[in-house]
């Protein structure tokens, strides 16, 4: 039999300026110096004056956690589809293409298998700049089946999340995967996998009420935004004052909701500590993978 | 109504009349279905939350526990259930309340009424998502019987939180949807007013859902809705959920437990939907 041969993915780093993100300004958002980009790109996109951590996307997330050139890319052929036939001021499928040439991805997940300190682990990570990182169908499938390899292959999972919550766009269907992806990670805490999930700005609505929040260890990054209903929604739902740092990783940390808030430079050892710790499993080689096709998986055509 | 139940007007009408001030709520529906129920309260961490209650019941001789978000009719009622609009205490009396039900192998029946899970500073701080996401997980591995049923509104993230189960059930005039038609309309078209095309544009009527396949039976109300009969109501809800309990108590529960997990896992991607052109990526050889 042939063995595939791995598949070392490099994702797409360029767009930049089309999504928006407050490195094209070159200036810090908080404490406004200029920034060198050359010095912001090596120090992970912190800013070196006062450690305000940009977004970062998939593809720099993936490059800044995992040890070098060991990232698989799977199921990138899994799409939205515009089941609802939705359209508000333009079409859904508009918004998905365009969303696929700004960012150069399919879907807000990006899922694979990888190695983190030593340690084969599966990973997920969302990109805000690809719709906000909302979750749709296609994004929740990605998910489950990431959460599902790790069940099978019974690897550490890790999951990085950047979203603003559900995809509204799918209505009920986005809404679900809420159920679907919480569903399977109760099945790998069944099998003793463990799961680290990663929250990093922002991180809201069903993605926190979901597979974000239901880990063994959750992690966050500095002054990332976390939480359920914006704090717009709740201004206007009941006219309360928010107090300093409400909704912040630092804020999470202290109410218990959190384990640890953890600098961007600091996070390949804090996970490499955790999985030498949790992990007794010998690094195997990448292997293809075959029998693990759950009966209900959709015939999604790669 | 039209009579296909299609248009926007349709859509923003079965929102009005989910919202009636005068339709039946939970408990309206408890009392006419069950007999003996008891409410229980308390989360055992920090309090007691009356827009989401629960405590078991009797069906038919058979012990259930019974889950449920409950609205207010009067000023004094509306405060006191928080507009049915549940904070953490809620999610985690209801968990503590199912896994008793799991000890006791009671069957489950959650009676979903909310427009929202509560958004304040305080559910924020004591971790509303977090109390949502362990119910989904906690209910979709509980080894009994569970049967959901959206009684109004069906909010969000708010409704799934008591809402995974083995079979969701719909009042004709009852929605689900992921966001409130209002929120959609002043994010996506930028303009609070476009709430009848969003209400439209969401799916969330019972009878789209069940259309789309989420839903496994739409309950007939009354000429008009559920408000002019509350005992016609409560006694078609009442067979639905006799009939689907019962249907789910003769299935092994090891199968039952597959068979809820495959409910959601299928949920999603539909080969047979035409899907955008794919970007393909350079892959390195
Ligand atoms: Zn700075």
């Amino acid at each position: 039999m042939f063995r595939q041969k791995p598949r070392y993915v490099a994702l797409p780093q360029a767009a930049r300026a089309t999504v928006g993100e407050e490195v094209d300004r070159l200036s810090c958002p908080k404490c406004e110096i200029a920034l060198e980009p050359a010095r912001l790109e090596a120090a992970h996109r912190v800013c070196y004056r006062c450690g305000y951590h940009f977004r970062l996307r998939a593809g720099e997330r993936i490059e800044m956690l995992l040890d070098p050139n060991t990232f698989e890319e799977e199921g990138q052929d899994v799409v939205a589809t515009d089941v609802l036939g939705f359209n508000d001021s333009q079409p859904y499928v508009t918004r998905i293409e365009k969303s696929r040439a700004e960012t150069g991805l399919n879907e807000a997940a990006v899922w694979g298998e990888g190695v983190v300190g030593g340690h084969r682990v599966v990973t997920v990570v969302l990109d805000f700049a690809f719709m906000g990182g909302s979750m749709g169908a296609a994004t929740g499938e990605k998910i489950t089946t990431a959460i599902e390899r790790a069940i099978h292959r019974r690897l550490p999972l890790i999951i990085v999340s950047a979203s603003g919550g559900a995809r509204m766009q799918e209505g009920v269907l986005s809404l679900m995967q809420m159920a679907k992806t919480s569903a399977a990670l109760g099945r790998l805490a069944a099998v003793r996998v463990p799961f680290f999930s990663l929250l990093t700005d922002p991180t809201m609505g069903g993605v926190t009420a979901s597979f974000a929040s239901v880990a063994d260890v959750i992690l966050a990054e500095p002054g990332a935004m976390i939480g359920f209903a914006g704090s717009r929604v709740i201004q206007q739902a009941t006219y309360e004052t928010l107090p300093e740092g409400f909704q912040t990783a630092e804020f999470l940390l202290k109410h218990g909701m959190i384990d640890m808030v953890v600098p961007r430079a600091e996070l390949p050892a804090t996970f490499r500590q955790l999985l030498d710790l949790y992990d007794h499993q010998p690094v195997e080689p990448a292997q293809p993978v075959e029998a693990p096709v759950p009966a209900t998986r959709p015939a999604i055509v790669p | 109504m039209s009579a296909n139940g299609s248009g926007p007007a349709s859509a923003w009408t079965q929102v009005e009349l989910a919202r009636h001030v005068d339709r039946p709520y939970s408990l309206d529906y408890i009392q006419a279905i069950f007999r003996n129920f008891i409410e229980l309260h308390g989360d055992r961490l920090f309090g007691d939350d009356h827009a989401l209650i629960g405590g078991p019941a009797s069906l038919d001789g058979q012990t259930v526990m019974v889950i449920a978000q409950q609205k207010g009719r009067t000023t004094a009622e509306r405060a006191l259930r928080n507009f049915g609009m549940a904070n953490p205490e809620g999610y985690r009396k209801a968990l503590r309340l199912v896994r008793q039900a799991e000890r006791f192998q009671f069957p489950i029946i959650a009676f979903v009424d909310t427009p929202a899970a509560f958004p304040g500073a305080g559910a924020e701080e004591r971790g509303i998502a977090w109390a949502i996401a362990e119910n989904l997980v906690a209910f979709s591995q509980l080894a009994v019987p569970i049967v959901t049923l959206v009684v109004g509104e069906g909010g969000s993230g708010g409704a799934l939180g008591i809402g995974v189960g083995d079979r969701l059930l719909m009042m004709e005039h009852s929605i689900y949807s992921v966001a409130p038609p209002e929120t959609c309309a002043s994010i996506l078209w930028r303009d609070i007013s476009h709430k009848v095309e969003a209400a439209e544009a969401l799916k969330l009527t019972a009878r789209d859902l069940h259309g789309l396949g989420l839903v496994d039976e739409v309950v007939p109300e009354p000429v008009g809705g559920a408000q002019n009969d509350y005992g016609l109501a409560a006694d078609a809800a009442g067979a639905a959920v006799r009939r689907h309990l019962s249907a789910l108590t003769a299935i092994p529960i090891a199968r039952l437990l597959q068979e809820r997990y495959e409910r959601y896992r299928r949920i999603g991607l539909s080969p047979a939907q035409p899907s955008v052109k794919t970007v393909r990526r350079a892959r390195q050889p």
